[in-house]
């Protein structure tokens, strides 16, 4: 299964590089890389356009495919996810604040933002929708989410609407999850939290399959039940928070991508986070590259396709796991 | 014998039942959308004064200040009132019908598929306020329908949450719709259906208070003329039966005028949140009625809408605040306050 999700995200890759508003054949796609040449103009598109959303889309997929796994694993709700619950919101608010007052710019300075706002907004909400109790009404915590991303982002919208046109100009995009124009750093910043968020929840997963079964018997079986979610909420910023910061806020893919590996290779964590994240990057690839081509000659932000397939998704899920009780 | 807080009046052989304390309520909300109104008049660039109002619109004299509340803010103010009216009944009758606080149409998806509507007809280039409107209805009612249908499958029991939560995913599903269409769309057309959908109330003119108004005339008196059968359909469906209320025919009535008073709404303003969250539930707080408070949530939805409009407009330094993103920020708080007094 992870085999023919790492090929599927391959051949989406070079269709990735290859597909937009001017087609590359898959030739000078390959010639891009093995004999560059600068006074190509194909050449350059595939490497300084393309090459750099191609690498952030699989970078921040992945990681909202894992953060969507994990937060699903520790609350036990197959309907938490960082862009529902806020913390996206949250995370993007932090990098509007961080740039307006204090006129951070580049992605090393406010992915630092992006994690501490993604903490704060993660801790509002699961305060108020008690994802810490067990037995409590998983529908209160998908409010409380709903509640939370409204507010923030109403509030970042007012921030960038007021901002000068300089930093309108940076976030029109970004607000809406588009990837395109960001450069190769801001990938491979993505890439280097992800493997920090990655290493950390594998490391955590036997940790929560034992969680699973409910805390009074995670505590049998030799867990802290406090220590596992302040590892798992830690690695859940950093991947939150650097896909918002490098992407956008986007909803739906870490809600997407943990139900489709779960169905694939079952509930085990060791197997079923890994596969949430090569889901997530599939997920928003796909996203990309649809949005290049359904309304063309115009582009759709990434972030806007993932809503068009994840919202239906939702509702799939509300119906099938009953979940609304009275 | 009268329960608490209940007066009647006989006269001949007509009797009504009246509650004083809704009467007081309604008439300072009255009193309070008045006021609004006169504040909103005098707001602006050109500050003016009550005297200058009222001899602006009773003189017959075509004064500058005659003008610019002819033109500009009159228009304005009316429209903000009869879409916050129009939002808070809608809001009234759907959060009875689905017996949960959160059921309203901007939660659920209902305004999001009305601006669907409106949005395709911006794109295709028709600025027209009437077939805006007619399209917004459209499909608000399309939308409406999906989103009950797929909520309804599955047991009777836990409908009210599954609804919000069904209408929560066709609420951004139509909103990545409604994103979409714009990017297909003619820049400058483009352009005009985003401040569109960010909700505003900047430069209405008369044919947006005559949309709204013909929507308020055509369905508010349905609802209202339905007000008894709503609060007995409210009190259980069997009981209500037994009562002699057709159940299904009259909430089929009152979805239908309510998605029509909602997407009317939108179709004069775009999609405008929390009003019609926010307004039953303040409206039947200050009532204390236990019946479905149709005209004070009308007259609260018309308060809060114009006090959101006047926070917009008096905002310092030249900010830029649409009502609808206003209105948007107060509302996930307020939804998060919800939220934390159930507790």
């Amino acid at each position: 299964m992870g085999l023919m999700a790492l090929a599927a995200l391959a051949v989406l890759a070079v269709l990735s590089l290859a597909v937009g508003s001017r087609p590359v054949p898959p030739v000078q796609v390959l010639g891009a890389f093995t004999s560059y040449d600068p006074g190509n103009d194909l050449h350059l598109v595939v490497r300084e356009l393309r090459l750099p959303r191609t690498v952030l889309a699989v970078g921040a997929g992945a990681a909202l495919g894992l953060a969507g796994a994990l937060m699903q694993a520790l609350t036990r709700n197959p309907l938490a996810e960082p862009g529902l619950l806020g913390v996206n919101s949250g995370a993007a608010l932090a990098v509007v604040i961080g740039a307006m007052a204090f006129g951070l710019s580049g992605i090393l300075q406010y992915i630092w933002c992006a994690i501490a706002g993604a903490g704060l907004a993660g801790a509002a909400v699961f305060f108020l929708g008690r994802a810490h109790r067990s037995g409590t009404d998983p529908v209160r915590l998908i409010l409380a989410g709903a509640g939370l991303s409204v507010a923030l982002g109403s509030a970042s919208g007012l921030l960038i609407l007021n901002a000068g046109p300089d930093v309108l100009d940076i976030f029109r995009n970004w607000g809406a999850g588009a990837l395109e124009g960001r450069g190769l750093t801001v990938g491979m910043v993505m890439l280097a939290a992800l493997l920090a968020g990655g290493v950390l929840s594998v490391l955590l997963a036997p940790a929560l399959d034992a969680l699973a079964l409910g805390q009074d018997l995670g505590r049998v079986l030799g867990l802290d039940p406090r220590r596992v979610w302040g590892l798992g909420c830690l690695s859940v910023m950093t991947l939150a928070g650097a896909a918002t910061a490098a992407a956008g806020p986007i909803a739906f893919v870490g809600l997407v991508a943990p139900h489709v590996a779960r169905a694939c290779v079952g509930p085990r964590s060791v197997r079923a986070l890994p596969l949430s994240a090569l889901a997530g990057a599939v997920l928003l690839l796909v996203s990309d590259i649809a949005g290049r081509v359904v309304v063309a000659p115009n582009e759709l932000a990434a972030g806007i396709v993932a809503t068009l397939l994840g919202g239906p998704f939702f509702i799939h899920v509300v119906r099938r796991f009953n979940l609304a009780r009275p | 014998m009268r329960p608490p807080g209940v007066n009647l009046l006989r006269i001949g052989g007509l009797s009504l039942l009246w509650r004083p304390r809704a009467l007081v309520v309604g008439a300072g909300l009255l009193v309070l959308v008045l006021g609004l109104s006169i504040q909103l008049l005098g707001t602006g660039r050109l500050a003016l004064s009550l005297p200058e109002i009222a001899g602006a619109l009773l003189g017959d004299g075509d004064t500058v200040a005659a003008r610019i509340l002819g033109r500009v803010r009159l228009p304005r103010v009316l429209t903000a009132a009869g879409v916050g009216a129009a939002l808070g009944m809608a809001g009234a009758v759907f959060q009875s019908l689905s017996r949960n606080p959160l059921g309203s149409p901007d939660v659920i998806g209902f305004t999001t598929g009305a601006a669907t509507g409106a949005v395709v007809q911006i794109v295709l280039g028709s600025l027209d306020p009437l077939r805006t409107a007619l399209t917004a209805v459209g499909s608000g009612l399309a939308a409406a329908l999906a989103v009950l249908l797929l909520a309804r499958r599955g047991r009777a029991a836990g409908a009210g949450y599954r609804l919000v939560l069904v209408g929560i995913g066709a609420g951004a599903f139509l909103g990545g719709i409604n994103t979409m269409l714009l990017a297909m769309g003619e820049i400058d057309m483009v352009t005009a259906a985003q401040v569109w959908l960010a909700g505003s109330l900047a430069a209405r003119n008369w044919d947006h208070v005559a949309t709204v108004g013909v929507g308020l005339a055509l369905f508010a008196p349905v609802v209202l003329g339905m007000a008894r059968d709503l609060s007995m359909i409210e009190m259980g469906e069997d009981m209500a039966r037994q009562l002699g209320v057709p159940v299904a025919r009259r909430r089929a009535v009152l979805v239908l005028a309510a998605v029509g008073l909602s997407s009317i709404g939108t179709a004069a303003t775009g999609p405008i949140a929390f009003v019609a969250l926010a307004a039953p539930q303040l409206a039947r707080w200050m009532t204390r009625s236990p019946d479905v408070p149709l005209l004070s949530a009308a007259l609260t939805g018309a308060a809060l809408l114009m006090g959101a409009d006047l926070l917009s407009q008096s905002a310092p330094l030249g900010a830029v605040l649409p009502v609808g993103l206003t209105t948007g920020f107060i509302g996930g708080l307020y939804l998060l306050a919800v939220m934390m007094r159930k507790g």
